[in-house]
């Protein structure tokens, strides 16, 4: 009953994104981005001609996927398919919202935030930056 | 509800009246542990949210200085910048391991970023601009670092929500449920061995009055039967009949001038 959630303790797992151009060349950059054999990539360039499925697909397949750990997301991606993420509930791959260049990081919207938000109804996560 | 504070179906005997209170103490023990447990995840609860907020904050602004040290370095190395590094994707050097800690008894998982093999230095195609890609790099690290610190902040969040659910939802079943039943049953069993209790008394001191009546009655019916005996023997010497000897026993004082 204690271990419900299997955490995979294993030793490399990858770090997905699904955002926009540049936020992702910026982290290929860094040496983020994953290649396979079979020509599958751990990310995802959102652009005007991407379509809500195109990235509800790849989410899915994301959190699916065994070998990765964390997925980044732009918040205005995540806005897109904000019902998909908000039903998300498990633990690992953790979801990650990031801010993109054109839209500054906005917590209200934010999945896991917004959850604590009615946990404490009385002093919400807005009033503690003051 | 209904079964809000019924009572366990059992004999009421004096070995369930121990075996009901030694799962009392037990359940009361139990709920003790519980709310501690409760009650130290909720803090570890508060702290991880408060690290949570600040973490995202700082993680807006390296984002931010990220971005623009990537601007600096498209503005500088042309717009292919970016093709040329879509082009020299092959294995991700910066991967992430999990563990998993152990905090008041929830194990927690916990990322740290790790680098594996070399990172890619050979951005062949990039004729200018050097410094500045390999500045905008050092700013993409830095914000995976964060950004890591940032999920494994938010997957042990959102587990020890998940571990503080489970525990309150025993500590109320305990509470609510099973602590008043054992404590029903308890009493329904002390009632029902205090009546059988009185129930033996009761017939105890009935079959004692019977006995009483018994033997009262057999005294008084011996004592008939020596007077009897006694009229016998005087009817037989004075030669009356039994009635009038027994007349003269009975009825008279002893008359000091009879005598036998």
């Amino acid at each position: 009953m204690a271990n419900r959630v299997q955490i995979p303790g294993r030793n490399s797992a990858l770090i997905a994104m699904i955002a926009d151009e540049d936020t992702i060349t910026g982290f290929l950059l860094a040496g983020v981005g994953n290649v396979d054999l079979r020509r599958k990539t751990n990310y995802l360039i959102v652009d005007s001609k991407t379509t809500v499925k195109q990235i509800e697909d790849t989410f899915k397949e994301f959190t699916a996927r065994e070998d990765i750990a964390i997925v980044l997301i732009s918040q205005y991606v995540a806005n897109m398919i904000r019902l998909l993420v908000d039903s998300y509930n498990k633990p690992v791959p953790a979801i990650l919202e990031i801010p993109s260049k054109d839209h500054p990081y906005d917590p209200t919207h934010d999945s896991v935030l917004s959850r604590v938000k009615y946990l404490f109804s009385a002093e919400s996560v807005a009033s503690e930056r003051r | 509800m209904s079964g809000q504070s019924q009572r366990l179906n059992i004999v009421p005997t004096v070995t369930t009246l121990g075996v009901v209170k030694a799962r009392l103490v037990g359940a009361t023990r139990g709920h003790a542990l519980l709310k501690k447990k409760s009650d130290a995840l909720t803090v570890q609860f508060r702290q991880i949210l408060k690290k949570i907020v600040s973490t995202k904050e700082s993680m807006g602004t390296i984002m931010k200085s990220s971005s623009f040290a990537l601007t600096e370095a498209k503005y500088v190395a042309g717009e292919n910048v970016k093709h040329v590094v879509l082009e020299n994707v092959h294995s991700a050097s910066l991967k992430v391991r999990s563990r998993t800690e152990n905090v008041a008894g929830v194990k927690l998982p916990k990322f740290e970023y790790f680098t594996e093999g070399e990172t890619k230095n050979d951005l062949t195609g990039l004729a200018r601009g050097g410094q500045q890609v390999q500045a905008c790099r050092g700013a993409y690290v830095k914000a995976i670092e964060v950004l890591v610190e940032l999920a494994s902040l938010q997957t042990s969040f959102l587990t020890l929500d998940d571990a503080i659910k489970t525990t309150n939802r025993r500590v109320n079943a305990l509470e609510n449920v099973v602590k008043p039943r054992l404590e029903n049953t308890i009493s329904y069993i002390k009632g029902e061995l205090d009546e059988l209790e009185r129930e033996d008394f009761f017939r105890l001191k009935k079959i004692q009055g019977f006995k009483k009546r018994e033997i009262e009655r057999q005294l008084a019916a011996a004592k008939q039967f020596a007077e009897e005996k006694v009229v016998e023997k005087v009817s037989l010497q004075k030669g009356i009949s039994i009635n009038a000897a027994h007349n003269l026993l009975t009825t008279a004082a002893k008359d000091e001038d009879i005598i036998f």
